[in-house]
């Protein structure tokens, strides 16, 4: 199994959201993130001072996937997420050793 | 006694009373979320303590027979408001009592006014301790010395300023808002600058109260300045227009500064300019023609969208810019009177500009200067008083975990259930059932 974490940005999720769903991924979790990238912050200004937000909201989202299906997903997300603008965020997956459903108790791709 | 004069300034009164909790969301709003209620209480804190001092011996000082020289009134005269109670207490046309009651709640404003030159910093006691100090020995007699005219009639003498020199301040803008300014400025040496200022980001946490309180603010100041008018009539009325347009003329002002300066309109420039355009007006708003007070309004916003990035330059941290916009719009707004007053308007005279000569100017710049030397000497021994006795400032440590815990043991705002808290003082509650030991169960479940 492995897991995808992918950050991207917020205006976008719902397009992720609905193309996992419409790909068949059952569920998935989703955390207000902030951080940089190439993107770098934004200047604001009051009262004439300057300063620089270094981090800009992002979401993050993760989901865990049987092997056979990690390429697509990846290319699913991918394709969803994407503005073709700067800023439009990462996606990066691990292997995970063992899942469990905590309701049944089952394990491994079964508690998908 | 006359029925529309007392109504008038009782809603007046009603309405700058309303400018305080405004001017706390205004202050509130600017500084960052772990302090946003310690700045609110600084003002709540004089809504309490100098509604109580006016009444006991404030409004004496003030407004008590002279004591001498211009400089006092008596503060026995009216000790505890008496002899003010009766039908036949009259101040004008209005019952006394009105009177008291709309200058209350200047003074009130004029204390809160200075608590945003110290925001995150300033031990509450020692703030409550300097409020009632400041009040006492600055506020009441310059109070005296601006707002007190003579009444030959009743042989009441009052302050020198209003009497001797005749400089115009309609409203307080020497009284009010140079006194609270040069306070602030004192101050800000006095406590020093915040932890990290010029180097941490910090921003205002929450413009919408900013908007708000300057909202309130500007409808309290048509009370402040429109009841200064003490009568409900013409004066009354050119006061409330010259305080619309002034005030619409600054935001203007402040905005072209900032959209040339930095690239953007803002908000909180939005904001600053009405507080800049009503602090300007306020000296000025029965001796100007509207078309006056639209200059004072729009230099108003420029000057005062200039002044606030000083601060920087010279390395004092006045937290929320009082002293660039209260002390620097109080003194436009007192010496613009000696160039653009025009004898059409209730007060009767010609500035420099209106053929006048500089006659008005010099009383205008006497009276200023006068408040402004005064207030900062004397504010800036209290505050070292305080400061070396009980201690002004906060500890470091308690100013970087933020002063609204430390000094009020709150939190302006929830941030979600992972706190882990519970119910009661001390330490976390022992567990029920893992320290029970046979023979003591009744006890715990007890």
């Amino acid at each position: 199994m492995k897991l995808l974490t992918a950050i991207i940005k917020p205006h976008k999720l719902d397009d992720v959201k609905s193309a996992l769903e419409s790909y068949g991924v059952q569920g998935l979790t989703i955390s207000e993130a902030s951080g940089y990238g190439r993107q770098r912050g934004h200047t604001e200004v009051y009262r004439g001072a300057e300063y620089t937000v270094d981090m800009v909201p992002k979401v993050r989202v993760e989901v865990l996937v049987d092997d056979v299906d990690i390429h697509d997903v990846v290319e699913v997300v991918v394709k969803s997420a994407q503005t073709g603008r700067i800023g439009d965020g990462k996606v990066w997956t691990q292997s995970v050793e063992d899942v469990v459903r905590v309701r049944t108790g089952e394990h491994g791709p079964d508690a998908l | 006694m006359d029925t529309g004069d007392t109504a008038w300034i009782l809603t007046s009164a009603s309405f700058v009373l309303l400018m305080t909790p405004g001017l706390a969301l205004f202050y509130g709003g600017m500084v960052r979320a772990k302090s946003v209620l310690n700045m609110m209480m600084m003002s709540f804190g004089a809504l309490g303590l100098i509604g109580v001092l006016w009444v006991l011996y404030g409004y004496s000082m003030a407004f008590g027979n002279d004591v001498g020289g211009g400089l006092l009134g008596d503060p026995f005269e009216y000790l505890g408001l008496s002899g003010l109670l009766g039908e036949d207490n009259l101040s004008g046309t209005l019952p006394g009592m009105a009177f008291v009651g709309f200058q209350a709640a200047f003074a009130i404003l004029a204390v809160a006014l200075i608590s945003g030159a110290i925001a995150d910093r300033a031990k509450f006691g020692a703030w409550m301790v300097f409020a009632g100090v400041w009040a006492t020995i600055v506020y009441f007699p310059v109070a005296h010395w601006v707002f007190a005219f003579d009444n030959d009639d009743a042989g009441v003498v009052g302050g020198w300023i209003a009497n001797g020199i005749e400089a115009i301040d309609f409203a307080g803008g020497t009284a009010i808002h140079i006194n609270a300014g040069a306070a602030a400025l004192a101050l800000v040496l006095v406590l020093g600058n915040r932890k990290g200022f010029g180097r941490e980001p910090m921003r205002p946490h929450n413009l919408p109260l900013v908007m708000l309180g300057a909202g309130l603010l500007w409808f309290g100041w048509f009370g402040f300045n429109a009841g200064s008018a003490v009568a409900s009539g013409n004066t009354a009325a050119v006061a409330w227009v010259n305080t619309l347009v002034a005030t619409s003329a600054a935001i203007l002002g402040w905005l072209l500064t900032e959209r040339f300066r930095d690239g953007h309109a803002t908000s909180l420039g939005a904001a600053s300019g009405a507080v800049a355009g009503l602090v300007a007006i306020t000296p000025a708003c029965a001796a100007v023609s509207p078309v006056g007070a639209i200059v004072i309004g729009v230099l108003a916003g420029v000057l005062c969208a200039l002044a606030v990035g000083l601060k920087y330059k010279l390395g004092y941290d006045d937290s929320l810019d009082v002293v660039g916009v209260h002390l620097v719009g109080g003194l436009w707004g007192t010496i613009a009177v000696g160039f653009l007053a025009t004898a059409d308007a209730p007060n009767g005279v010609d500035g420099l500009l209106y053929g006048g000569g500089v006659d008005q100017l010099w009383r205008q710049v006497v009276g200023a200067v006068a408040v402004l030397v005064f207030s900062f000497v004397v504010t800036w021994v209290i505050g070292l008083v305080i400061q070396k006795t009980m201690g002004f400032r906060l500890d470091e440590e308690d100013e970087a975990a933020g002063i609204d815990q430390v000094e009020h043991a709150e939190s302006g705002y929830d941030w979600g259930t992972l706190g882990g808290g519970h119910l009661g003082g001390g330490t976390r509650p022992a567990p029920r059932h893992t320290t029970a030991t046979p023979g003591a169960t009744s006890e715990v479940s007890a």
